[in-house]
C-alpha cells in the first residue's frame, strides 16, 4: 500500500498550558490533533501523577499532531513561543500516513 | 485559653477532622488507599452547590442589608492587602527568593473554600448563625491576590503574564461559577426551595465532607512527601503564623462592619485560609518559574491542616470572645 512521509510531533505540557498551545497549534495552520492524558512522569521539576491532585496546576497533558514535512518550521515555531517559559518535552519523529491529503 | 483547648481537643476528635487525619496518614504510610479522580470531583460538586445554595437562602430568608457590599468589598481589601503582609513575612522568616515569594504570597490573600465549607460545618454543630452572603465574599476573595502577586513581581526584575484568557479562567474557574451559581438558586428559590431539597443537601453533608476530607488528607500527605526538602523551617513557620496574623485582620475587618460571630469566624477563616486550586493553576500560567513545591507545599501540607485541627477552634473562640456570642 502506498504510503506517505510525515512528521509526528508530541508535546508533553501542563494541563494549564493546553487551550493557549493548541490556539497557537490551530493558529500555524494545524488541521488537527489529538490531545492525551499524561499518567505520571518524572524529570527536572521532579516526579509527579495524577492521582490525588486537588489543582490543575499540576496536571500534565500531551498533544500530538502528524503534519507535512514542509509545515514543520511553522508548528515548532508556534509551540515554542508557548511552552518556551514551561515544563514540558517536544520531541519530533518520522512517521508515514496512508491518506496524505488529511495533513 | 481553657476554652481554646476544649474547642481544640473537640474538634480533633469530631469525624471531620478524623477522617482528614485517616487521609493524611494513610498517604504518608505509603498506603494505595486513594479517591478516584472522578469521585473527588463529584464530592467537591456536591459540597460547592450545597454551601452555595445554602447560603442564598439565609440571604432570602433574613433579607439583604447594606453590610453585604460592605462586606464584599473588605473581602476584596483583605485579599489585595494580606500578599503584602505575607511577601513581608517570608522576607524576614526565610530566605526565599522574590519570585517564589511573590507566588506563595498570593496564595495566602486568596482563600481555601474547603477550610471554609468545614468552618461552616463547625458552625452548624455549634448552633452559632452567620450571615449567608459570607459565600459571596469567599467567592469576591479568590481573585485580587493573584494581581498583589503579580504586582510584587513587577517591582524586581522580573514579570508576570496575564493574558485575556487567564483572567477567564480566574473568574469564571469552575468552582467559583457553581457557587455563586448555586447561591443565586438559593437566593431566588428561598426557604422554599430548601425545602424541596433539603433531604439531599443538607442530611447528607457531613458524611460528603468527611469523604471529601479523607481525599483532601491522601492529596496533602502525597503533597508533603513530594514537597519534602522543599521548605525550611522559616518556611513551616510561616505556614502557621500567617494564617494566625490573617486570621486577626479578617477578626479587625468583622469587628468594623458588626458581623455576627459566625460571620466573623468566617471572615477570619477566609482571611487566615490559602488556595490550593484556583492560584496554583494562574500561577503556573503567569509565573511559570516559581517552583510549585514550594507554594502547594505551604498551603496545602501546613496551612490548611493547621486551619482544620486547630485554626478553626482558635478562630471560633477568638471570635466569641471579641463579639461576645
Amino acid at each position: 500500500m502506498q504510503t506517505h512521509k510525515a512528521k509526528r510531533v508530541e508535546i508533553t505540557i501542563e494541563k494549564v498550558m493546553q487551550s493557549r498551545l493548541t490556539d497557537a497549534l490551530q493558529g500555524a495552520g494545524v488541521t488537527g490533533y489529538t490531545i492525551l492524558p499524561v499518567f505520571g512522569g518524572s524529570g527536572r521539576s521532579g516526579a509527579w501523577d495524577r492521582t490525588g491532585q486537588v489543582s490543575r496546576a499540576e496536571g500534565m497533558v500531551q498533544v500530538v499532531c502528524i503534519i507535512k514535512p514542509d509545515r514543520m518550521d511553522a508548528l515548532l515555531d508556534a509551540a515554542f513561543a508557548v511552552v518556551e517559559r514551561h515544563i514540558g518535552v517536544v520531541c519530533v519523529t518520522d512517521c508515514e500516513v496512508l491518506r496524505a491529503e488529511r495533513f | 485559653m481553657t476554652e481554646i483547648f476544649a474547642l481544640a481537643a473537640e474538634n480533633l476528635i469530631s469525624p471531620i477532622v478524623l477522617s482528614f487525619a485517616l487521609g493524611l496518614g494513610a498517604a504518608l504510610a505509603r498506603s494505595d488507599l486513594s479517591v478516584p479522580e472522578a469521585a473527588a470531583k463529584a464530592l467537591s460538586i456536591y459540597l460547592l452547590f450545597a454551601i452555595g445554595f445554602k447560603g442564598g437562602v439565609s440571604v432570602a430568608d433574613h433579607g439583604v442589608d447594606a453590610k453585604l457590599g460592605l462586606t464584599l468589598l473588605a473581602g476584596v481589601i483583605l485579599s489585595a492587602l494580606l500578599p503584602l503582609l505575607a511577601f513581608f513575612l517570608l522576607q524576614v522568616l526565610t530566605r526565599m527568593d522574590r519570585l517564589n515569594a511573590a507566588a506563595v504570597a498570593g496564595h495566602y490573600g486568596s482563600i481555601s473554600i474547603v477550610t471554609f465549607v468545614a468552618a461552616t460545618s463547625v458552625l452548624e454543630s455549634r448552633g452559632i448563625a452567620s450571615e449567608g452572603y459570607m459565600v459571596a465574599v469567599a467567592a469576591a476573595m479568590e481573585a485580587p491576590a493573584i494581581l498583589s502577586a503579580l504586582w510584587l513581581i513587577s517591582r524586581g526584575e522580573q514579570s508576570g503574564r496575564m493574558d485575556a484568557g487567564l483572567w477567564r479562567e480566574i473568574l469564571l474557574n469552575g468552582s467559583i461559577v457553581l457557587l455563586v451559581g448555586a447561591f443565586v438558586i438559593g437566593w431566588v428559590t428561598g426557604p422554599e426551595g430548601l425545602a424541596e431539597i433539603d433531604s439531599f443537601i443538607v442530611a447528607p453533608f457531613k458524611g460528603v465532607l468527611c469523604l471529601f476530607l479523607l481525599d483532601m488528607g491522601l492529596v496533602a500527605g502525597r503533597g508533603m512527601q513530594k514537597g519534602r526538602g522543599a521548605l525550611g523551617l522559616g518556611a513551616v513557620a510561616f505556614g502557621i503564623l500567617m494564617p494566625i496574623l490573617g486570621s486577626f485582620a479578617g477578626l479587625a475587618a468583622a469587628l468594623v462592619l458588626g458581623l455576627s460571630t459566625g460571620g466573623t469566624v468566617l471572615l477570619m477563616v477566609l482571611a487566615a485560609s490559602a488556595s490550593y486550586i484556583a492560584v496554583p493553576a494562574a500561577m503556573r500560567v503567569a509565573l511559570p518559574e516559581a517552583n510549585p513545591s514550594i507554594y502547594l507545599t505551604l498551603s496545602l501540607g501546613v496551612t490548611f491542616p493547621f486551619n482544620l485541627t486547630l485554626g478553626i477552634p482558635l478562630y471560633v473562640a477568638i471570635a466569641r470572645a471579641a463579639t461576645g456570642g
